[in-house]
């Protein structure tokens, strides 16, 4: 990407560069070697423009001005052609809030969160517990664990629907164990189908969660297991006084990017259950809304508006959990190391 | 939101104390993982057998497996160029995203890791906040942005857009790993006449390579499986990535339900692959990633 020829030129940069180059971009420069510092302060903010340019030109032009696009094409009523000059205030904002197919949308991805947190949460655990014991194949069952992870929304949508169908393979398995009993509607009828979701979601995320735990749990230090052993702790007595605390971190990242996830989804739910379907099934979420009544029906003005309401609601969710729960965790990563 | 901290060496070997912490494996545990394993795989495997039978078969017997297994399928689809096309638009968005998000990404992020100005906080929380910024919140106006570019139906529609919202991931991911770069090295590589620039180059590159490998693939897969940017801007069949073909040949095949299922399974393919072939490398790279 950079492939400017600045090795040569980069050559004076002496050993105190940090104090150097903090220098540059502050107006009072420490008293001591005035004389060099102008150059070098400026050649550095040349390189820090250079290196940061092509990152803060993309991300800002195609993901913060969007947003800011789509908080502005809110306020009108508008087809996506021409300028957007209907304008009509928060009236928008009026009707997705009193909608009651977006209320319904919300209580979908609200429930998404809390059992994805509920479900996910500690099968993932016990089965990091359970891979992290020393075991013939371990390796392939890590391999294994992460398949559904890697394939993409689109296959496993496709693979589940034809499988979950009245008439398809789930069913057809049911009927010839004898417990056709058991068969289902699994994704058209209102009472399950919010289930199939879950456990089709939980399918395919679980093995990220996995992973996540298993590499927190390696990296417990051995001493602390050599010292509880010693001292006579039995397995479950350092699983549960040493390992689930020390798990609490990584357990906090994960809760918070499982539930960014769950207020977001869209592909699963729009592959198996068709734009219009869902509403019906139970399994409407913000994100489908928007697409329906957005996109599909050639309203950007609307569209927007949906997105900035799903935006602010998980910006909100975010922010509290991040106040309340991520706070001891960050405190430190932000702020001091990064700001400093 | 991240934690900054990240060894680049983590092994050590086991000490034999520590396996009544970690456990031991009795029959119990393989049973457990069998059980896991195979609830895993059902979904794949079913994928993958349904596309080696014949639509009677699959009507008569829902549950069953491939009597006798036919070929047609998997060879019909291999024959039709349409998959083919849309292999081929993927490999490019995918492998163009992941390229420049890397440059990019690494970039900022040893600006981010390894000097020290006014704004820097400010930046790396910019980014930060990128995650809370999935391309779902973005997209309608997106879509807008795309088309008086006059990208619509272009790869590039696709690929610009993903590199800056895979940007935020790989930057988390990356600025811990250079911060990690020893000092002494940076003052070695100075006191031999290089520069920040010259450190860069020299010694941030190779010792980046293997967070720089992590993110690439993750940046590849995710690029590869993305589905809601392609809905919106590839309108043309021709420009359709995988995703979308496997939508667009499920609904055009409806009745036709082994022929999809061949497609979609072969359409897994290359991510399952190319996941196996670098499985250590994205499992190590959260590791450093997400380590509270």
């Amino acid at each position: 990407m950079s492939d400017s020829p600045v090795n040569p030129l980069a050559v004076k940069n002496s050993q105190d560069d940090r104090s150097v180059v903090g220098a540059g971009s502050t107006p009072a420069p420490a008293p001591a070697a005035l004389p060099r510092r102008r150059g070098v302060g400026w050649r550095t903010r040349f390189e820090i423009a250079v290196l940061s340019g092509p990152a803060v030109l993309m991300f800002v032009g195609f993901v913060i001005f969007p947003v800011f696009l789509a908080a502005y094409y809110g306020f009108f009523r508008w087809k996506g052609y021409g300028k957007p000059t209907d304008f009509v205030g928060l009236n928008n904002y009026k009707i997705i809030l009193t909608d009651p197919e977006f209320h319904a949308a919300l209580g979908h991805n609200l429930f998404i969160v809390v059992a994805s947190l509920v479900l996910q949460g500690p099968i993932a655990i016990g089965l990091a517990l359970l891979l992290n014991r020393p075991m013939r194949g371990r390796s392939l069952i890590r391999v294994l664990i992460f398949v559904p992870y890697v394939i993409s929304e689109v296959i496993v949508g496709t693979g589940f629907s034809l499988m979950l169908a009245t008439n398809g393979a789930a069913n057809g398995f049911l009927d010839k164990v004898g417990l056709g009993s058991l068969a289902h509607d699994w994704l058209s009828d209102p009472d399950i189908a919010i289930w199939t979701l879950m456990a089709i979601i939980s399918w395919k995320y679980i093995g990220f969660a996995v992973i996540l735990f298993m590499a927190a749990l390696q990296n417990i230090p051995d001493e602390l297991f050599e010292a509880a052993a010693i001292d006579g702790a039995s397995y479950w007595q350092i699983q549960r006084s040493i390992t689930l605390p020390l798990l609490g971190p990584t357990l906090r990242i994960w809760a918070f990017l499982s539930i960014i996830g769950s207020l977001q989804l869209f592909d699963l739910v729009y592959i198996v259950w068709g734009q219009y379907v869902a509403g019906t099934a139970g399994v409407s979420t913000m994100a489908t809304y928007m697409v329906q009544y957005g996109r599909t029906a050639g309203n950007f003005g609307y569209g927007s508006a949906v997105a900035v309401v799903l935006f602010v609601i998980s910006l909100t969710i975010a922010l509290v959990y991040q106040r309340f729960v991520l706070r001891r965790d960050t405190a430190g990563a932000l702020t001091d190391k990064a700001a400093r | 939101m991240t934690a900054s901290t990240i060894q680049l060496q983590t092994h050590r070997p086991r000490s034999r104390a520590t396996s009544k912490a970690r456990g031991g494996a009795g029959p119990a545990t393989y049973f457990v993982a069998l059980v896991l394993v195979g609830l895993l795989l059902v979904p794949v495997v079913y994928i993958i057998l349904g596309g080696f039978r014949t639509n009677s078969q699959i009507t008569t017997d829902p549950a069953g497996l491939p009597s006798p297994w036919k070929v047609s399928n998997y060879v019909d689809v291999l024959a039709n160029g349409t998959f083919w096309r849309e292999v081929a638009n993927s490999t490019v968005v995918a492998l163009v995203t992941s390229a420049a998000v890397v440059g990019a990404g690494l970039m900022v992020s040893f600006v981010l890791a390894r000097y020290s100005f006014r704004g820097r906080g400010a930046l790396y929380a910019l980014f930060a906040a990128g995650l809370m910024f999935p391309v779902t919140v973005a997209i309608t106006p997106l879509y807008i942005v795309v088309r008086d570019l006059g990208l619509v139906n272009h790869l590039a529609g696709v690929i610009l857009p993903q590199i800056g919202f895979a940007l935020p991931t790989t930057i988390i991911i990356l600025v811990p790993f250079l911060r990690a770069i020893p000092e002494e090295i940076e003052e070695a590589a100075s006191i031999d006449g290089a520069g920040k620039l010259g450190f860069f180059f020299r010694m941030v590159l190779p010792l980046s390579l293997p967070g720089v490998i992590t993110t690439g693939i993750l940046v590849f897969v995710g690029s590869w499986n993305s589905y809601l940017l392609p809905l919106f801007i590839l309108n043309d069949e021709g420009s359709f990535t995988l995703p979308l073909g496997v939508q667009a040949f499920s609904s055009q095949y409806s009745t036709d339900t082994a022929k999809v299922l061949a497609f979609t399974s072969l359409s897994m393919l290359p991510a399952l692959i190319f996941f196996s072939l670098f499985e250590r490398r994205i499992v190590g790279g959260l590791q450093g990633a997400v380590k509270g």
